[in-house]
């Protein structure tokens, strides 16, 4: 049928970008609100690994012995890629309850920038592990860890740090397009996540494990980022720099490899799921 | 080229819209019309297919044949145009739980590129409207299921636009604040927005709509002005309300006796139901007849038929909205 539907005329490149922005921005605003609201929110970023914290530094920590190392100065590194690695947690909560409760559909069917849906989520879920990042250092020095090396060596871990956050915060977006229930969400947490941060060298060395699954830990690739970040924060144990694989020989490597190739991959994956929704 | 018969472009227009779902077929073949100004309503049961084709229109899904237009742009290849001119208060209120009913206000006005403080004293008039003004600084989580739906729809009106597409606007509201929806939706309409509107309750479509589409298994089984369809499935009814269950069968008797047709029996009602062609005679011939065989009957009346019954005609099955709808005699 020959249609007189109307053609729009086209805006100029920069006053989309500018609504990109600018809508992006308001999305991350939103979620800044909740926390301004609900501050329990935060709990997830704050107290729960202070607990651990706690738990590992002082309670199993007083009968994990590191060779010729500071426990203490050997977690830490441990516990801030854990907590990196949840970084793909609240923006698949996130994403699920706004679904659920059609704030998704709201959004599509305003005027504003369809990447600004997701580019506001992941802002804000990325802001918020930020905030972690900051109290779990505060945490460390307070109880006695410190960076070893230089400045550039220390910001080189925070941005390492940053970066795999940042994976994390990636896979989280795919992860919450595709998942149907927020109890999804959390089960994933347990089922995955936590296997993988700890059978790794997280927060024991991984030499007294049963050789099974010291080989599953040792290629684990968050082994390698606790390795990287130990190494650019001088926090290795005497003796322990190099490794069985090539992952934890070349530690800081390997970290931008697996970080890289989890954006490269699901960064795209969310995109068409976001874009694939409009078909189901 | 898309016209109505009126020579007026339709300001919603869809053609054949087909959608699947896996083995489910949600629309096979839906067309619909809606003139500027004019209030089209969407009448089915569950499943029938309205929120599908309410989110075609409002771009949240892509149809896999047919073709729609609003406000004069296509909606698959041009749907941003469209959601410039278009708000949705889908069937739950998709309102932020976690921000206050102002916070949510404002959000939406800014998605829309208002201006923040065009944003801001939209959002307070429209709080103002809606009688949220005291609730606007609260948690919407803190919010009653009506003040929701008020938010919702007020959400949608945010950039004022010319077409608005409500999903079961009063879906879970008390009778009071339905009427108060029906008020405000009559006040927009009044001031030149086109609408389309779903629902469950036939009155609802009645009281509101223009225009008439009634929808079963994905298809449009009947359209036209509420009157148009009360005509088309024949003329009026008489009822006869019997006090005494033990004269049913004789006052069955008598009005088949004078109309030439049996009677359909409401039980819970005790009541006798019959379509007429000839109105007022046939009232007399049944009141005759019923005079010659002794009975007292609680009360008689000749009626036009209720979208209720219009439904059941056309479907095959009764009204989602039975038994919630008032008898209008
Ligand atoms: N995303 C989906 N996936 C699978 N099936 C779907 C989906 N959305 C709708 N359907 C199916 O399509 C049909 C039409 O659904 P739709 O929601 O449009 O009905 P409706 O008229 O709005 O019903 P209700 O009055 O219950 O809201 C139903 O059979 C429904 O199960
Ligand atoms: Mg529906």
């Amino acid at each position: 049928m020959a249609s007189l539907a109307s053609e729009p005329r086209s805006r100029p490149f920069i006053t989309r970008l500018g609504w990109a922005v600018s809508d992006s921005w308001t999305v991350v605003r939103r979620h800044l609100t909740h926390i301004r609201y609900m501050p329990d929110k935060l709990l997830d970023v704050t107290i729960q690994p202070i607990m651990f914290v706690v738990l590992f530094a002082y309670v199993f920590g007083s009968a994990i012995k590191v060779p010729g190392g500071n426990y203490r100065s050997f977690l830490m590194p441990g516990i801030y890629a854990q907590n990196m690695m949840f970084a793909s947690m609240p923006i698949m909560a996130a994403l699920v309850q706004d679904m659920q409760r059609g704030v998704i559909d709201r959004f599509r069917s305003l005027p504003m920038s369809r990447a600004a849906v997701l580019v506001g989520h992941a802002g804000a879920s990325f802001i918020e592990s930020m905030l972690g990042l900051v109290i779990m250092l505060l945490c460390g020095l307070f109880i006695g860890w410190r960076p070893e090396l230089g400045v550039g060596s220390t910001l080189g871990g925070i941005g390492l740090l940053m970066l795999f956050a940042f994976a994390m915060t990636s896979v989280g977006t795919f992860l919450g397009l595709i998942v149907k229930s927020v109890e999804a969400a959390q089960s994933f947490g347990f089922i995955v996540m936590f296997p993988l941060t700890f059978i790794a060298n997280t927060f024991v060395p991984t030499a007294g494990m049963p050789v099974w699954l010291r080989t599953v830990a040792n290629w684990n690739p968050v082994s390698a980022v606790v390795q990287a970040v130990r190494t650019l924060f001088g926090n290795l144990p005497p003796g322990s720099h190099g490794g069985p694989t090539w992952t934890l020989a070349h530690p800081v490597l390997s970290t931008l490899i697996f970080a890289c190739l989890l954006i490269a991959v699901f960064m795209p994956l969310a995109v068409w799921r976001f874009r694939r929704m409009l078909l189901e | 080229m898309v016209q109505h018969s009126s020579g007026v472009r339709p300001v919603i227009y869809a053609e054949g819209l087909v959608k699947r779902f896996g083995q489910v077929t949600a629309l096979s073949g839906v067309s619909l019309a809606a003139d500027p100004g004019t209030v089209l309503g969407l009448l089915g049961p569950n499943g029938a297919g309205k929120t599908t084709a309410v989110r075609i229109l409002t771009t949240l899904l892509i149809p896999d044949a047919g073709h729609a237009e609003v406000a004069g742009f296509d909606v698959v290849r041009h749907p941003q145009e469209v959601r410039e001119r278009i708000g949705l208060a889908g069937q739950q209120a998709s309102v932020d739980e976690y921000l206050t009913g102002r916070d949510n206000l404002v959000m939406v006005g800014r998605l829309y590129h208002l201006p923040s403080r065009q944003a801001r004293s939209r959002a307070d008039e429209l709080l103002a409207r809606f009688g949220l003004e005291d609730a606007a600084g609260r948690l919407v989580k803190t919010y009653s299921g009506g003040m929701r739906r008020r938010l919702d729809l007020a959400a949608s009106l945010v950039a004022a636009p010319p077409v608005l597409l409500l999903d079961e606007p009063t879906t879970g509201l008390d009778p009071r604040s339905r009427t108060d929806m029906w008020t405000v939706i009559e006040g927009l309409v009044r001031d030149g927005t086109t609408l389309l509107l779903t629902t469950q309750y036939l009155e609802e479509a009645d009281r509101l709509a223009d225009h008439i589409a009634v929808v079963d298994h994905g298809r449009v089984v009947a359209a036209g002005s509420p009157d148009t369809l009360k005509k088309s499935i024949g003329g009026e009814r008489i009822d006869v309300a019997v006090p005494d269950p033990k004269d049913m069968a004789v006052v069955r008797a008598a009005i088949a006796r004078a109309v030439g047709r049996e009677p359909d029996l409401d039980l819970e009602l005790n009541r006798l139901t019959v379509p007429v062609e000839a109105g007022v005679r046939d009232l007399t011939a049944v009141v005759r007849e019923l005079d010659q065989a002794g009975i007292v009957v609680e009360d008689i009346g000749l009626r036009r038929p209720t979208l209720d019954e219009v439904f059941m005609t056309l479907t095959g099955h009764e009204g989602p909205g039975s038994g919630q709808t008032e008898e209008v005699s």
